[in-house]
């Protein structure tokens, strides 16, 4: 059972990829210095970030690389939420537009520059693997559409654009999926209200204290003696 | 005189509105019928506002939402064992099926693996609730043609592979059973022997709907040719699951991504058909349930022995990363794309589900027939609405 | 004047309508709670591995009337925007058609309400009527679903009625009569080739009863041709918007006229109360001979649920296709076929 985690585990294991570099190598090729940043996980996956403006020739390209199978779309808010679990942490909760753009941390896996970033995932049927892509999307909140090329991304556009206000240029028909459509706001936004979490704060973790080390050492004991008791059995 | 001209005037009205009503055409156009969202086709609350010229579609318009519960929200405010609970609800046919891709991509990121043990009981039921998801399907969809009986087979046996799931995890419809590591037990004494049995019934179950349904020339009749995708349309939409296999492509998460589940150490089949329409759809799932009831088999034969839960720590905290699971769920690709900052719950869960991806199709794929045709179409698509409005 | 009013109110004429008025009224609930019971609650529930109805009296068989008390005590709704009078006269019209079949049906050879001359043809034509009650209810109920259903049953009743009749026209020429009581005492006489005595016209005209078979199912909207109830697509068709009584109606019509459907089968095809050597003017037939044809009935109307059950529902267009193209022709040629024969023979 050869897995991406056992190869994690011994650094020494870890090989390059070469299914997964030849396609960020393609995908270079096509789109120059469009692919602003990539990271490999040998065994695992492949994650590209492009610029935003070559959002659509990603698409085109990938397409064309017979990454025919359409995965999802969706945006990923890297704010911190004010409530929640972070309700310690400091955030800019201004709806003044301008902590928008405004990246608490640039984090995630190939990096990211803004606020609101896409991702996106397709697969390809032939090679058997699937790639990741990213986007920053500016203070423009405006992005191309890949209707054109996946016609299977209109519904994921659709929700993506109600659930964090990131409109899709080019989109045939950009209109509310799942909330009514009078709703204001986009829930989704880490800045959005979750109102059970307004009502009655995050109460942190309850029923999780930590077992004494002598006690945990105890009951691995007794679970292990059951299992060789029943072993085979069942 | 009065009584004269009154007489006069009301003929004269009279003759105008007879008049006008020979002149006026009769308003032909298009009609906007709304299939649900109480309907029993949409099983729930979807609504697809159709255009009908006579009883042709011009046009079919899904509107989901209805019962939109935000669990993308949600997730970000949970811990990771608490997600486990509400990611049962997303498919509550194919219940345990939705954990899985969610703890192992949890697994993935916290570098853990679950002793073989566990992966292989992760299985089984993963292929039960597959089971328990299709067999409904196979019973529906007879419903949906009109045809009363299946469905009442359906239910008779799949009752004993939910009864087979409660028997293990103690929930028929969200069993909240996987944990991040492995599961939270082993299997209870004499289950294998029951479950080869209740296999058993299944497989009469599919030979049953075969002869009862799939040979029947007014369900031929029905599907043939009926809501056809061609395999180009089906990537690009990115439809999954016996959906994408109807249409010809033979792609399987089991078998086609590496994964931990014990797939691979198993003998079976994927099964295609290279019509892509209603009928094929139906073939493949029905052909997949008895597949599936082989996996069970083959499976409870060579269950390896041993712990069934890694060591994890008591607080699970994920280190920060991204990764995104799928696997090959009842209804086709479910997966989930955690993004974690290294705290005891996720940043952000994209949750991928199958029907979001199939029923976005159903604009392009209903222009042109029937209204019967929506309905067998509909039901061939095969969505669970808890999976389009998570 | 009131000495002629008694004097008409106890003639021979008008006692003997009255009775045959009250069994009428009586038959046709009868008639339904058998043919529900036995078949739609008991044999669909045995077909499905299910139990059916067992609270309401030994087995459930006092379901139904619970049922009727039930739909009876519910508020009777209209929409808003239906043709009021419209809306309420479609459930009538369609149980009236019902009622009117009854009148020539005979079950014994004194039993029976008004042996007509023509009585197959007017049986066929008070049959086609429910047609017209099912699209004003569908016209009037102002709701889409209704409409589609309506011009559904329209449309379906029409191409059914034509391999329905012409189904008939091969035992008419056969029995050389258009009265239904006619026609059973000529399949009580009729010997094929010299054998046997009281053959039932089954034996010739097979086809024709398997015409009629599929065309009544198609007159009775049963699957696999219920597209204008269409539980899945249209959520009930023409009687979505009926509740309560007006609903009661429409589903006693619906079985009242599947149990008219199989009796008049069983009489052109199966010689209806008569049996085999026996002779057709014996007086004990009037006792035995309703029992015979409900025996034949029950038969036929089993045949007719158990295909209900058991098949998907076919669309519309094939439906007409089936008609057009199999149906009629095949009916017009059963009728070529059965006057050559007569004429040869």
């Amino acid at each position: 059972m050869a897995d991406e985690t056992t190869d994690n585990d011994t650094p020494a294991e870890v090989l390059a990829d070469e299914a997964r570099d030849s396609v960020v190598e393609r995908l270079t090729e096509v789109l120059g210095d469009g692919v602003v940043e990539s990271h490999v996980q040998p065994g695992a996956d492949v994650w590209v970030r492009v610029d935003g403006n070559r959002w659509q020739d990603a698409a085109r390209a990938l397409h064309t690389m017979d990454f025919a199978y359409f995965g999802f779309l969706s945006i990923i808010d890297w704010a911190i939420a004010p409530e929640g679990r972070y309700e310690d942490a400091d955030f800019d909760t201004g709806d003044d537009g301008e902590s928008i753009s405004s990246v608490p941390e640039a984090t995630g896996v190939a990096g990211g520059d803004t606020r609101f970033q896409a991702f996106a995932r397709v697969h390809s049927i032939t090679e058997g693997l699937g790639v990741t892509l990213k986007a920053d999307i500016d203070d423009s909140m405006t992005i191309g559409t890949w209707t054109g090329v996946y016609p299977g991304a209109d519904w994921h556009e659709r929700e993506a654009w109600e659930m964090f206000g990131v409109t899709f240029a080019g989109h045939p028909r950009l209109r509310n999926l799942y909330l009514p459509s009078g709703f204001e706001g986009h829930p989704l936004r880490k800045d959005y209200p979750l109102l059970a979490r307004v009502v009655k704060p995050w109460p942190g973790i309850v029923d999780m204290e930590e077992i004494p080390e002598h006690l945990e050492a105890q009951l691995e004991a007794e679970v292990m003696a059951a299992f060789e008791a029943e072993e085979g059995g069942a | 005189m009065t009584a004269t001209s009154d007489q006069q005037r009301h003929a004269y009205v009279a003759s105008q509105a007879a008049e006008a009503r020979v002149n006026v055409e009769l308003d032909t156009g298009d009609m906007i019928l709304n299939i649900g969202p109480q309907h029993p086709a949409t099983h729930g609350t979807l609504r697809i506002a159709t255009q009908l010229d006579g009883e042709l579609v011009v046009k079919a318009d899904p509107i989901p939402g209805y019962m939109h519960r935000g669990y993308e929200k949600l997730t970000e405010v949970r811990t990771y064992r608490q997600i486990t609970t509400l990611v049962n609800r997303i498919d509550w046919v194919g219940n345990f099926a939705n954990e899985v891709p969610f703890v192992l991509a949890a697994e993935r990121l916290m570098e853990v693996e679950a002793p073989p043990r566990a992966q292989w009981i992760r299985t089984i039921l993963f292929e039960m609730s597959r089971i328990a998801n299709i067999s409904l399907f196979l019973g529906d969809m007879g419903v949906q043609l009109g045809a009363l009986t299946p469905v009442f087979f359906a239910f008779r046996d799949r009752e004993r592979v939910l009864n087979q799931i409660e028997a293990v995890t103690g929930g028929r419809f969200h069993p909240n059973f996987d944990r991040i590591g492995g599961l939270k037990d082993d299997l209870p004494k004499g289950w294998i022997a029951e479950t080869k049995d209740c296999m058993e019934t299944m497989r009469n179950f599919c030979d049953e709907v075969e002869d009862l349904l799939l040979g029947n020339p007014v369900f031929q009749a029905r599907c043939r040719g009926i809501g056809v995708i061609p395999t180009d349309v089906a990537l690009g939409y990115g439809l999954s699951g016996a959906n994408l296999r109807a249409s010809g492509v033979d792609w399987d998460l089991r078998r086609d991504v590496d994964s931990p589940l014990p797939y691979d150490q198993i003998d079976w089949k994927v099964w295609t058909h290279t019509d892509g329409d209603s009928f094929a759809r139906f073939w493949v799932r029905l052909q997949e349930t008895r597949e599936a009831t082989l996996i069970v088999d083959k499976l409870l034969d060579g269950l390896p022995s041993g712990p069934i839960m890694a060591k994890v720590p008591r607080i699970i905290k994920v280190p920060a990363g991204e990764a995104y699971i799928s696997t090959e769920n009842p209804l086709g690709e479910m997966g989930y794309y955690i993004v974690s900052k290294g705290d005891v719950g996720p940043f952000r869960v994209k949750i991928r589900t199958p029907s979001f991806n199939n029923i976005a199709i159903v604009s392009w794929v209903l222009r042109g027939v029937f209204v019967p045709d929506v309905i067998t179409i509909l039901g061939s698509l095969y969505f669970v609405l808890g999976d389009i409005d998570r | 004047m009131i000495a002629d009013l008694s004097f008409w109110i106890f003639s021979d004429y008008a006692v003997s309508t009255a009775i045959k008025l009250a069994v009428v009224m009586l038959i046709i609930p009868l008639t339904s709670l058998i043919l529900v019971y036995v078949f739609l609650f008991k044999m669909m529930a045995f077909m499905q591995s299910r139990l059916g109805p067992m609270e309401a009296g030994p087995h459930g068989s006092l379901q139904l009337i619970a049922e009727a008390l039930k739909f009876l005590q519910k508020e009777d709704i209209h929409p808003d925007n239906a043709d009021k009078h419209v809306f309420a006269l479609a459930p009538i019209i369609v149980l009236m058609s019902t009622f009117l079949l009854y009148v020539v049906l005979p079950v014994g050879p004194d039993l029976v309400v008004e042996d007509l001359d023509t009585g197959i043809f007017y049986a066929m034509a008070v049959s086609s009527l429910s047609a017209l009650g099912v699209l004003m209810a569908g016209w009037a109920s102002a709701n889409k679903y209704a409409l589609l259903g309506g011009l559904r049953a329209a449309g379906q009743l029409i191409a059914y009625e034509l391999p329905l009749v012409l189904a008939v026209v091969g035992v008419v020429i056969q029995a050389e009569t258009l009265s239904l009581q006619g026609i059973v005492h000529a399949q009580a006489n009729w010997e094929i080739f010299g054998i046997g005595s009281g053959m039932p016209f089954i034996v010739t005209q097979g086809i024709g009863f398997a015409i009629f078979m599929v065309a009544a199912q198609a007159e009775l909207t049963q699957t696999p041709f219920d597209m204008p109830v269409a539980e899945t697509e249209l959520v009930g068709g023409f009687h979505i918007e009926y509740t309560g009584f007006r609903f009661l109606l429409f589903f006693m019509a619906e079985f009242g006229t599947a149990f008219a459907f199989a009796s008049i089968a069983s009489v052109l095809f199966l010689g209806g109360w008569s049996l085999p050597f026996v002779d057709p003017t014996a007086n004990w037939l009037n006792i035995v001979g309703p029992g015979v044809m409900l025996a034949k009935i029950l038969f036929l109307s089993m045949i007719i649920f158990w295909v209900r059950f058991t098949y998907p529902r076919l669309r519309e267009d094939q439906l007409q296709k089936f008609a057009w193209k199999l149906l009629i022709p095949a009916a017009l040629a059963n009728i070529v076929f059965t006057g050559v024969f007569k004429v040869a023979f």
